[in-house]
């Protein structure tokens, strides 16, 4: 494929990614905080992200799982989850975070359940794109130092 | 001690998430090229400091170690484990060594009274998460004033060992030094985007 078409192909990702609510204006503080001295300052702050959202979504699945659910416990991870996904611009997830804290406050057992899942589910749809991006973003890059070349 | 007039600002940011600390160093870096510390929490932010929280007594007025470095603003995170942001900033306004350094806390949370108790605590600045490039305009003026608060220390730590014709010779330095200062963020605000 060539570069435009490459270009292209991110571009609407991107904008599909907007749209549909997986990022929102904070994402764009990212793109901006990249340049030549710190090119892969993007693909940085995502993996991290993926990491600590893993971590923090096996944990709380573990917590909520218990007989007797420790809301307060349950409620700090969800807290650090929404401040990272706030960090990185994931709007949905950071949305779906929101609404889980709200269910530990009522110690509500099934509306943390439910939540728990609307979190995954928001979470491994961006976590899917972001795959893609970071792809994309690799070609395109390998294909500017084979042109430089 | 001679201030390098060249030297760049360095600010001490303190977050105990990676992520965050990735972000808050390279805004910091993007913005206005300071030379940045990251720690993650608030007793490896003393340790940087070079306050030995043993040995502290409420009134003693401890000297920074040799091995410190110096730091001209502290940037933390309001909710971390052990140590929260305002419990550093505490520590920090309560040493005789560090007090003169600013203090700006962020948070994810915009809750009213914390913002107050933490500006009423001594933090220059109240940073709601995610911060912004935009936000790091307001640090500059903050910086400045601690810089030279903490040269009229010097200056008359100085001054009170030293007889007249070493004072008169002093006093011009000092006054070449604000001048390179004044002069240095005039111009380094023009560039803070």
């Amino acid at each position: 494929m060539s570069l435009m078409a490459l270009r292209e192909q991110l571009n609407m990702l991107l904008n599909s990614m907007y749209i549909e609510g997986l990022l929102d204006q904070q994402f764009q503080q990212l793109q901006m905080l990249q340049d030549a001295s710190s090119p892969g300052f993007v693909a940085e702050v995502i993996t991290l992200f993926c990491e600590d959202a893993e971590r923090i979504l096996t944990e709380l699945t573990k917590l909520v799982d218990q007989a007797v659910v420790d809301f307060q416990k349950v409620d700090a991870y969800v807290h650090q989850l929404k401040g990272s996904s706030s960090s990185v611009g994931a709007q949905n997830v950071k949305l779906a975070c929101i609404q889980f804290r709200q269910f530990c406050e009522e110690n509500n057992k099934v509306g943390c359940l439910n939540a728990l899942n609307v979190v995954k589910h928001h979470y491994y749809l961006l976590r899917n794109k972001f795959d893609t991006m970071l792809q994309l973003e690799q070609r395109i890059q390998a294909y500017d130092s084979k042109q430089q070349n | 001690m001679a201030v390098d007039a060249e030297a760049q600002f360095h600010v001490l940011a303190v977050d105990d998430s990676l992520m965050d600390r990735k972000l808050i160093e390279r805004l910091l870096k993007t913005s206005s090229s300071f030379q940045v510390t990251t720690v993650d929490s608030g007793s490896k932010a003393l340790q940087v400091l070079g306050l030995k929280e043993e040995h502290q007594t409420s009134t003693s007025a401890l000297s920074p170690q040799h091995n410190e470095i110096e730091v001209n603003l502290v940037i933390t995170d309001y909710c971390m484990p052990g140590m929260t942001g305002y419990d550093l900033l505490k520590k920090i306004k309560e040493s005789s060594s560090l007090k003169d350094i600013p203090v700006v806390i962020m948070s994810s949370e915009n809750v009213p009274s914390r913002i107050n108790r933490c500006l009423e605590g001594g933090a220059e600045e109240f940073f709601l998460k995610p911060v912004q490039l935009s936000d790091m305009r307001r640090l500059g003026p903050h910086i400045l004033k601690g810089k030279h608060k903490e040269q009229q220390q010097l200056h008359q730590e100085e001054n009170s060992n030293n007889n007249n014709m070493s004072n008169k010779r002093k006093v011009m330095d000092e006054e070449i030094l604000s001048e390179s200062t004044r002069l240095r963020f005039s111009s380094s605000s023009l560039n803070l985007i």
